[in-house]
């Protein structure tokens, strides 16, 4: 059959070894294009990938976005909580420290209408009882967030923005958080305030709780 | 009521904050304290994402998972050893890292850095993208064949492969390519990741997900007892671009391991109706020359014709994007106060941004649509076009030999071909080359036969085939498995 391949066939072998060599120099083209662009992108001024010290970057493209979720947007409906494809969502409620008030009565932590300031379940806002409250020195209690225990359903953010410092928010864990194109949590955001951000910056609020944006 | 008493204090808070509130902003009510006991603030916690070594062993593992099939598929030939990997990549590429990062989804994140400018696309992403095409490009879809967990899930479960009739297999075929061009416009307009979104296995691979996702997908699943792998088929917007990629390919796996005896045996090997029958064209050179060529011109008028729709086309597709859907509902409301507020409408009101600029993104977004919606009608025009010139072409075709662009290089079809794998020595003396037993239900004939044993092989030219023996031309006698000489195969072809 070989011996004698009739010139079509030959022809056609020519027609596609031809395109196939010019579809894989495309492809390199294109995949080379794209690691240009990459580091173009990491070397501008003020970008550097997690973890990277050097915020002038180190010319390697940059990984993938991330998800993340602007507190100054956010509106505390519950849906992180319900519509993340993980069934303990990603997104989790951080706590800033050098926000907090430090109060006595905190509306993150208390149902409202409480009778007595105490830690009993019954007085607790968080569903899960997430947060811990520990003497500190009279007249103030710090609160820690438990962070497995969070599901991220916002009533303890919502308590804080409305009558405290706003120093518990809502934001995406990065370590649990999947990536996925289609975020799911993002498509039911009634507030749009999910957007995909770039891996040198995964949280949108400082560690004293200020916006970055 | 000693309840109450207890609780004024607390109501008389609530309402003086809420009055302080007004004129506070949140960050400034309660001053951050003076600690005296030493107390040292606790630093709020920033895990970073998966780290950057996990990504580069999923790529590594990525090549190395297509390398081995294409030992398996083209060199090796074992249905078996694909299996093996396919639900090796089953495991890990689909329930273990849950589905993501999987390269029938990352043509779109590819695809959005193309069509952006200010974006750029992680390198595993870009190399999950790449990768299955550049290996198609040389060995076929090998990726389809035993890589791609979404393959995979759908694999194991054909069990009685139907067969569907070839109109409705040539018109089911183009919903790729829709899918494909639909998807692409989603992403070009910053809508939506529609291959992501409807990715009907992913909630099976995370144990989790909506109601409707699960649906699909075991709907999908179950259907696919009957109808072999109906998502690369017939939906696969990824596959698509293997297939064009695969039609260059510069290898691809073969029924027979030397020369087709056209035996028949493997006609309903292939659960995809992947394998191309022998075919003679009954008509003149010329005739299908001319009705080829008539073809080919219709193709640029079905692009004019798709490029003047496209807004047209594009235009339902507006309604899947959230902004549009924002601003329609805003308007709705706006006409009249019986539409009750969304979350969202109520959620823009608060945010307090313009209702102007929001106007303007909005047209903005119409124009790209419109944009992108003759992009897309093109493209349409192109596929329907290339679709009917493809049917419209006659090949003569003398062996049986799997469809380059459509064959998904699963190696079902070894085991029915009857042929061995020729020798590269020849058998030391006496010794049958291929005892009868090795050689299957069907007998083999070995070709060139060198050292001919007594069983099950035939030298060439055979009279005496045994009762399954398949044998070279010229064969008289052949069994009920038997070959069956060229040039009759035209009448029964697909």
């Amino acid at each position: 059959m070989s011996e004698q391949r009739p010139e079509s066939v030959s022809r056609r072998h020519w027609l596609r070894a031809t395109l196939r060599a010019a579809a894989l120099a495309a492809l390199g083209g294109f995949v080379g294009a794209m690691v240009q662009r990459g580091r173009r992108l990491c070397t501008k001024p003020g970008s550097a990938c997690v973890g990277c010290e050097e915020r002038a970057g180190c010319g390697l493209p940059p990984r993938a976005t991330v998800w993340q979720l602007d507190p100054e947007k956010c509106i505390q409906c519950g849906k992180c909580a319900t519509h993340c494809v993980l069934d303990h969502s990603a997104v989790r409620c951080f706590h800033s420290h050098a926000r907090c008030g430090y109060c006595k009565l905190c509306f993150g932590y208390f149902e409202p209408g409480t009778a007595m300031l105490t830690e009993a379940a019954e007085n607790q806002l968080c569903p899960t009882g997430a947060i811990h409250r520990n003497f500190v020195e009279a007249p103030y209690y710090e609160y820690v967030i438990e962070e497995d225990l969070c599901v991220g359903c916002g009533k303890c953010v919502r308590g804080c923005n409305m009558f405290g410092n706003g120093s518990l928010y809502l934001q995406v864990h990065q370590k649990i958080c999947l990536n996925c194109n289609e975020c799911s949590i993002a498509k039911a955001c009634p507030a749009d305030a999910f957007s995909r951000v770039s891996p040198t910056e995964p949280y949108l609020r400082n560690a004293d709780g200020s916006s970055k944006t | 009521m000693s309840l109450m008493c207890r609780a004024y204090p607390f109501r008389v808070i609530v309402i003086a904050l809420a009055l302080w509130g007004t004129f506070a902003t949140a960050a400034e009510r309660f001053p951050s304290p003076d600690f005296e006991s030493g107390y040292v603030l606790p630093t709020t916690p920033t895990p970073i994402p998966r780290a950057a070594f996990a990504e580069a062993l999923d790529v590594g593992l990525l090549l190395v998972a297509l390398a081995l099939a294409t030992y398996f598929a083209l060199k090796m030939r074992s249905r078996k050893a694909l299996t093996a990997l396919m639900l090796f990549c089953l495991a890990y590429f689909g329930f273990w890292k849950k589905g993501c990062i999987c390269p029938v989804g990352s043509w779109q994140n590819v695809f959005q850095a193309a069509t952006d400018n200010s974006l750029a696309v992680a390198p595993s992403v870009l190399l999950a993208f790449a990768l299955p095409i550049a290996f198609a490009l040389l060995f076929g879809r090998v990726f389809c064949s035993s890589v791609c967990p979404l393959g995979a899930i759908q694999d194991v479960v054909v069990l009685r492969p139907k067969r569907i009739p070839a109109w409705l297999q040539h018109a089911l075929g183009l919903m790729p390519y829709v899918y494909l061009g639909v998807a692409a416009l989603l992403i070009y307009t910053d809508s939506a990741f529609l291959v992501c979104r409807y990715d009907p296995f992913v909630g099976i691979f995370r144990m989790s997900g909506s109601f409707w996702m699960l649906l699909t997908g075991a709907s999908l699943l179950l259907l696919g007892i009957f109808i072999a792998r109906p998502y690369c088929r017939f939906l696969c917007p990824y596959g698509v671009l293997l297939s064009w990629a695969a039609a260059l390919s510069w290898r691809k796996i073969t029924v027979t391991p030397t020369d087709c005896i056209q035996c028949r045996l493997c006609e309903t090997a292939c659960p995809f109706d992947c394998i191309d029958f022998p075919s003679t064209p009954q008509e003149s050179r010329r005739t299908s020359i001319k009705r080829l060529a008539g073809f080919l011109l219709l193709i640029p008028l079905l692009i004019g014709l798709g490029i003047g729709m496209g807004p047209h086309l594009a235009q339902p597709l507006t309604r899947l994007d959230r902004r549009i859907q924002l601003i329609t509902q805003l308007d709705r409301e706006a006409q009249s106060p019986a539409v009750e507020m969304t979350e969202q409408s109520e959620a823009f009101r608060a945010s307090g941004v313009a209702m102007a600029t929001l106007r303007d993104d909005v047209k903005r977004l119409r124009k790209r649509f419109r944009k992108g919606g003759r992009f897309l009608g093109g493209f349409f025009g192109l596929v329907l076009g290339w679709k009917l010139a493809l049917l419209a072409k006659t090949r003569k075709r003398t062996d049986y030999e799997p469809n380059r662009t459509s064959c998904l290089a699963c190696g079902r079809c070894f085991a029915f071909c009857p042929q061995k794998p020729p020798r590269t020595r020849a058998a030391p003396h006496g010794a049958s080359p291929r005892p009868s037993t090795e050689a299957g239900p069907h007998g083999a004939c070995l070709e060139p036969p060198t050292e001919a044993g007594p069983h099950g092989a035939c030298p060439e030219p055979s009279t005496e085939a045994g009762p399954h023996g398949a044998c070279p031309e010229p064969s008289t006698e052949a069994g009920p498995h038997g070959a069956c000489p060229r040039g009759t195969r035209d009448s029964d072809a697909k």
